[in-house]
């Protein structure tokens, strides 16, 4: 049987799958859409969440980033993590308390005002819309490699399939299809690293083959990766960085930013009780941790085996003649992400760090500069490829990223159309809307948000992970200090917390555009995307960090200066902060 | 009521008390061991790097894991003490 048929088996198997579970739960009532009548239990839940979590950006997406970034890329692993700690601590319970339906509903309560109720909602979408951004370019690669089509196809029958399949269903649908989805793509993701790990080290457990000995050298893993990769002329893999300020901040952009993602907080209105939403965020983090800690291993030998691909005789030696490629280079050359480019004429593939301070050394070799450009994006997938695994192993690790970008673009739009519909419609422009009225409005919502994503998708501002990175700075900048303080202070008041707000997103949607380009539209940059450029060295990826912190600052300065809060709201503060007489969560 | 009011105080008090503890570990994991004191703990070995890394890509991960159930724990056992807990 041909690969392309194995990986059709694969992925056709798993959609049907999630299709006839969707099918099987849809939703029937606009609470059930929206929530899943609130009876879900803790580890299902958590399931649900790493599933609806962890995206193309986590599962194809991060590791070939690490891979070619090492130590300095470990800021993806600790950040998208370390979120988690916030969430449980400083939101979920609370808002779980509180009761309502989505994020906005908690920030216009809280702060007795539609005004801010809608800055929220334009936080949300914008934060949301370019999240979805990153999973469709992570979606567009997988089906490009797997059904063997272009890059821009791959991403438009991606759009067609995530829009059919969310619309479908709604929360109720994505719960139980989620816990599925997680089940797939984390056997998808770790049984290639368990082969890889045993080719390599001889040690089962990836995360543990990481910091063992190298089999066939006899030195440590990480340290053979850092000579054979010196020899190129790139950066060892374990190199400390320099701009620690920026690595900092990047770090706290992603772990703020996961904390004020609406899909993934509204995720915490589905467990029964406040209690159970501290654990969800527990068994939540377990089984994101399972990818997390495998990913870094992942990375680092992906990384040495590519090098032994080309360079077969080790990196001192010629490295190997274009003619003779394995075939997962051709298979990837097909969609573009791949390409060679024989610049020296020896009809041989040099891969390696065209740097002036390798340049006495490539004159040396007789190189004219690297030939070989490997998109990050497609490690992950390729990496069984890499490694010579079995046909089914590649068809399971296809299902498995599809698995990872549709249920995050799914909880996405779930979480951009009750935005839409329930807050924007429902909550502003038409309170007497019909149940049906408010679905059919979910459902357009959804639609364009897919178009916009897919249109943007097409050049989109950097690999999967950075795209969403963005999406996190902006939600870290605008929606995690709104909500927290809301929780923890009484003192705040609605002009704070909307002039907060709106500093926070301007200023971190400012700072991206100028060096991404204006509402990511290619080509309308401001300056170039280089660290020389960078103020303080601060990279756009990095600062939602500082958005947040103008955001704090804005809010206190403003509420210190105007009135406080009237008391049923400083009541209503309180009320969140005590578990009891919590219900289920409730429609207005 | 005077006492309600005192013993919903001290429960919050205990909460905050818990979160800034858990998050001065999290900070040091992460941002400390991970990322600014790397250099300081360069000398000890792990599998062909250093403790920073390892911090960096694994051990910040599980004691994040470690803080979160510690945190739940803790305070679902606080809500019963308080009396504050859902019947």
């Amino acid at each position: 049987m041909s690969q392309f048929a194995i990986n059709m088996i694969f992925v056709v198997g798993s959609f049907a799958l999630y299709i006839a579970i969707a099918i099987w739960a849809r939703a029937g009532s606009t609470k059930e859409f929206y929530v899943a009548g609130g009876g879900v239990h803790p580890v299902m839940n958590g399931m649900a969440t790493a599933a609806d979590w962890m995206s193309a950006a986590s599962f194809i997406s991060m590791a070939g980033l690490i891979s070619v970034g090492g130590y300095a890329n470990s800021t993806y692993l600790m950040g998208w993590t370390g979120g988690y700690v916030l969430l449980a601590m400083l939101l979920a319970p609370y808002l779980r308390k509180f009761g309502k339906f989505t994020v906005p509903d908690f920030i216009g309560d809280r702060f007795y005002s539609s005004g801010a109720r809608l800055v929220a909602v334009a936080c949300l979408i914008i934060a949301s819309v370019t999240y979805v951004i990153g999973q469709m370019t992570g979606a567009g690669v997988a089906f490009s490699r797997f059904l063997e089509v272009s890059s821009d196809m791959g991403l438009i029958i991606a759009a067609v399939v995530v829009f059919m399949y969310a619309v479908l269903g709604g929360m109720k649908g994505i719960t139980y299809t989620q816990v599925a989805q997680y089940v797939v793509l984390i056997v998808a993701y770790t049984i290639p690293a368990v082969f890889i790990s045993l080719q390599l080290t001889d040690t089962l457990l990836p995360p543990i083959g990481l910091f063992s000995e190298h089999t066939q050298s006899g030195v440590p893993l990480l340290q053979k990766l850092d000579e054979v990769v010196r020899e190129l002329g790139f950066v060892d893999y374990t190199a400390d960085v320099d701009n620690k300020l920026n690595m900092v901040l990047f770090t706290l952009s992603l772990m703020i930013g996961t904390a004020g993602l609406p899909h993934v907080i509204i995720r915490f209105f589905t467990v029964p009780k406040v209690a159970d939403a501290r654990w969800s965020a527990g068994w939540a983090l377990v089984f994101i941790a399972i990818l997390y800690l495998t990913a870094p291993a992942v990375a680092s030998m992906a990384r040495l085996n590519l090098m032994t691909t080309i360079y077969p005789a080790g990196p001192t030696a010629d490295a190997i003649q274009y003619a003779e490629r394995p075939d997962w280079i051709k298979n990837w050359e097909k969609t573009g992400l791949i390409k060679f480019e024989d610049l020296n004429g020896d009809g041989r593939v040099q891969l390696y760090n065209h740097t002036p301070q390798f340049a006495e050394k490539a004159a040396e070799r007789g190189w004219k500069g690297n030939e070989l450009t490997v998109n990050n994006d497609i490690l992950v997938l390729a990496n069984p490829e890499i490694a010579n695994l079995p046909g089914w192993v590649v068809g399971l690790i296809a299902a498995g990223g599809l698995a990872a970008a549709l249920s995050t673009a799914a909880g996405l739009l779930l979480a951009i159309s009750s935005a839409v519909s329930h807050d924007l419609i429902k909550g502003s422009i038409n309170p007497n809307i019909s149940e049906k009225g408010e679905l059919r409005a979910a459902r357009i919502s959804m639609g364009v948000a897919i178009v916009v994503a897919t249109y943007l998708g097409m050049n989109p501002p950097g690999f999967a992970a950075q795209t969403v990175a963005l999406a996190f700075g902006i939600a870290a900048a605008s929606i995690f200090p709104a909500l927290m303080m809301g929780i923890f202070s009484k003192r705040i008041n609605s002009k704070g917390a909307i002039c907060g707000m709106l500093a926070g997103l301007i200023s971190t949607c400012t700072y991206i555009f100028l060096y991404q380009g204006w509402f990511f539209i290619p080509g309308t940059a401001s300056f170039e995307n280089i660290p020389a450029n960078w103020f303080f060295g601060i990279s756009p990826l990095s600062f939602g960090a500082v958005g947040a912190l103008i955001n704090f600052t804005v809010a206190f300065v403003v509420s210190a200066v105007t009135e406080k809060p009237p008391v049923h709201i400083q009541d209503l503060v309180e009320s969140v902060r005590f578990p009891r007489g919590a219900g289920t969560a409730v429609d207005h | 009521m005077a006492d309600d009011k005192h013993n919903a105080q001290a429960y919050w008090q205990a909460n905050l008390r818990l979160i800034i503890i858990s998050l001065v570990i999290w900070t040091v994991v992460s941002y400390g061991f991970g990322i600014l004191l790397r250099p300081m703990l360069a000398g000890i070995e792990v599998g062909g790097t250093d403790l920073g890394f390892w911090f960096a890509q694994q051990g910040s991960i599980l004691t994040y894991i470690v803080l979160i159930f510690f945190y739940a724990w803790r305070m679902n056992k606080l809500d019963k003490e308080y009396g504050v807990d859902e019947e």
